[in-house]
């Protein structure tokens, strides 16, 4: 037992020793999913941002990940051991591992935390996420433009900003095509169940949605669509695959970029807390590939996604007006970040009544 | 206006046939948990044995190209699964509840780890049947002459199952072991074997089950893709009282309510969606509650020893 506590005393200290503010030789990157890490998704493409971390830094960053870590107080358990065994860096890739991350943060000063999708921060805990909505609203401008019935199926799972914003995004791409553009909403109330996903496909599509769009996580919908014959766009991970003549263009999340930069940080001893909001321009965000489009759509949505990169296209700049008429975000004004992160109306022109 | 009707027409086909293709894998875990509870066995381990079945199903057919091949693949592989809970339970007597459940989680990791390469393809689709002239009939005709052969399948099971439970001496001593094994073993059934075979036609069906899902319903594979439906599969089974009849008709109940409420919301009546997505298990549980209320018939049909371990004293 003696030996045990001698053993993590030494292991601590090599820890806090490797991870100080010095540049070092070698760096030990740590991941917590909350699914398997081969989700076909969220989890997945983490992962694939992971193997290329220890690609990129061949022989001088080792990783490790412990996956399907529940959400709430298990997490802890996960995360510490992690601490414990040497980790220099920990990214914990879930909404639902906020404050179990905070908590074994202050028990391991010298190990630097990143939590993914939540907003509180630390001396080692820094914040990132991406801006999905970017890609959504060329997502609607593309659909206003292949729709024949100009009604899409947007199949989503729960009401929480993030969700709302995209609707919204989508909403008003669609719109800056068409603006008698139509959206049928429904509330899958899961992130992930193929089979209820499809039952929702089947149901938008049966009234009369030809394009369907998701904020779910797996590929049943894109199934459905190459079923009928229909539209698609893929959520995540590239579900091209799944939809040969379907599949319009996967909003893509890939956290390589920001990986690398982090370790690289870590390694050159300059890592500091930060909050990392970034989309289509990081590269972070990425809509592709684009398929089964004639050339006009594809250059029209490349056009707005170099608009969006440079600045020029705001998605969220007024006016805007929300579902029941008054100003959401006037005209001119451009919505802060603090707006978004806590966006809880739609826009004017969607149907569906948001659940509060 | 004729156009409207027309309209109106295509779409009350898509949800009929929609509710239809729902209610099946709920139909076959269901079934064959019925024959494995009227043995007297409550094998929890149904959402588990799915899974297994899944994967094995999608692993084979992609592998080999076939999907009958997969279908069989998911048969063998839900029974294997259902013997671990049998030797377990029956021949060395653990708890049939911690049993059943340790199964599932075992499936579900299992699962996940023979699924592991098959993440991210999918799958070979399945063709539905298609009878000319017959098919093309207005509403009627893709529901009854244009399904995929595993709804057929599932019917024909069901049917075959209460014959089978009802009308044949080897469903008398299925029922018999279920409600005393003590008598049936005095009368020389030998209540270890008949719980056994009940269990892996249990795990059979629950492979099928499971098939179902990864090859037609969603030609994919992914963990946990089952997504609960054992455990309803399961709850059905009590609220349909033991009675394969009640059975197709709670399944085929949920799979409506459940259909409907993603209809209900894409024409947006402004109902909380989640109060729409409760209402499948509320309206069948007060369903099945109500037609359960004849005590008499209850009674008859509840498998008295379900769940009571039997040893022989020899």
């Amino acid at each position: 037992m003696r030996r045990y506590i001698v053993a993590l005393g030494a292991a601590a200290m090599a820890a806090g020793m490797i991870s100080g503010a010095q540049a070092a030789d070698k760096v030990k990157a740590c991941f917590v999913y909350t699914g398997p890490h081969n989700d076909g998704g969220w989890s997945q493409q983490h992962d694939m941002a992971r193997l290329a971390v220890e690609k990129h830094f061949e022989g001088k960053v080792e990783t490790a990940y412990v996956e399907n870590v529940a959400e709430g107080p298990d997490a802890e358990r996960a995360i510490e051991r992690l601490a414990r065994s040497g980790c220099n860096v920990i990214f914990t890739t879930s909404f639902g591992f906020m404050d179990p991350t905070l908590k074994v943060a202050k028990k391991f000063p010298d190990v630097k935390f990143e939590h993914d999708a939540g907003y509180k921060m630390a001396d080692n805990v820094s914040i990132y996420n991406l801006r999905w909505y970017e890609g959504r609203y060329v997502q609607g401008q593309i659909a206003a433009k292949m729709s024949k019935t100009g009604v899409a199926g947007y199949i989503v799972s729960f009401p929480i900003p993030e969700v709302v914003m995209g609707i919204d995004a989508f909403m008003l791409g669609a719109q800056s095509v068409n603006p008698d553009f139509k959206i049928k909403v429904v509330w899958a109330n899961t992130w992930f169940d193929p089979g209820k996903e499809a039952d929702a496909a089947k149901a938008l599509i049966d009234q009369g949605a030809d394009i369907i769009v998701q904020h779910t996580d797996s590929p049943a919908a894109m199934q459905i669509a190459e079923e009928r014959g229909l539209h698609a766009f893929g959520q995540s991970a590239d579900m091209s695959k799944f939809g040969p003549k379907a599949h319009l263009a996967s909003l893509i999340d890939n956290w390589t970029p920001y990986y690398i930069e982090r370790v690289q940080a870590v390694l050159d001893g300059t890592w500091k807390s930060t909050d990392t909001w970034e989309g289509l321009k990081a590269g972070l965000v990425v809509l592709g590939p684009l398929t089964n489009m004639p050339d006009d759509v594809k250059a029209m949505a490349e056009d707005s996604m170099d608009k969006i990169k440079s600045g020029e296209l705001v998605v969220f700049k007024g006016p805007i007006t929300k579902q029941d008429g008054s100003v959401g975000i006037a005209d001119g004004a451009v919505a802060d970040d603090k707006t978004l992160l806590g966006l809880n109306w739609y826009v004017k022109g969607i149907d569906d009544k948001l659940p509060q | 206006m004729r156009q409207r009707f027309g309209d109106v027409m295509t779409m009350l086909e898509g949800i009929l046939l929609t509710i239809v293709t729902a209610a099946t894998p709920l139909l076959f875990a269901a079934i064959g948990e019925l024959v494995a509870e009227r043995s007297g066995v409550l094998n929890l381990g149904v959402e588990g044995m799915m899974a297994v079945g899944a994967v094995c199903g999608f692993a084979a057919a992609s592998t080999t190209g076939n999907p009958l091949i997969g279908v069989l693949a998911a048969i063998i592989a839900g029974m294997l699964a259902a013997s671990l809970f049998g030797i377990v339970a029956l021949f060395f007597v653990a708890n049939q509840n911690a049993t059943g459940v340790a199964l599932t989680l075992f499936g579900l990791g299992l699962s996940g780890l023979i699924g592991d390469s098959f993440v991210g393809t999918p799958g070979i689709p399945i063709p539905k049947v298609d009878i000319p002239v017959f098919s093309d009939l207005p509403v009627v005709g893709r529901l009854i002459f244009g399904e995929d052969p595993f709804v057929y399948a599932a019917v024909v099971l069901a049917i075959a199952t209460w014959w089978f439970l009802f009308k044949t001496r080897g469903g008398l001593i299925v029922r018999a072991v279920g409600d005393n094994a003590a008598s049936a073993h005095a009368l020389g059934f030998s209540v270890l074997r008949t719980r056994f075979l009940a269990v892996l036609f249990g795990g059979a069906c629950a492979g099928l089950g499971g098939a179902y899902l990864s090859l037609v319903y969603t030609p994919q594979w992914t963990q946990a893709m089952t997504a609960g439906r054992g455990w309803i599969a399961l709850a059905l089974v009590v609220f349909a009282s033991w009675l394969p009849g009640r059975l197709v008709a709670g399944a085929l109940l949920f799979g409506a309510v459940s259909i409907l409420q993603l209809h209900a919301q894409a024409i947006g009546i402004g109902i909380p969606s989640q109060f729409l997505s409760m209402l499948p298990y509320i309206v069948t549980v007060i369903a099945l509650v109500v037609i359960s209320r004849n005590r008499a018939l209850l009674s008859v049909n509840t498998p008295a020893c379900l769940g009571r371990p039997f040893v022989a004293d020899t």
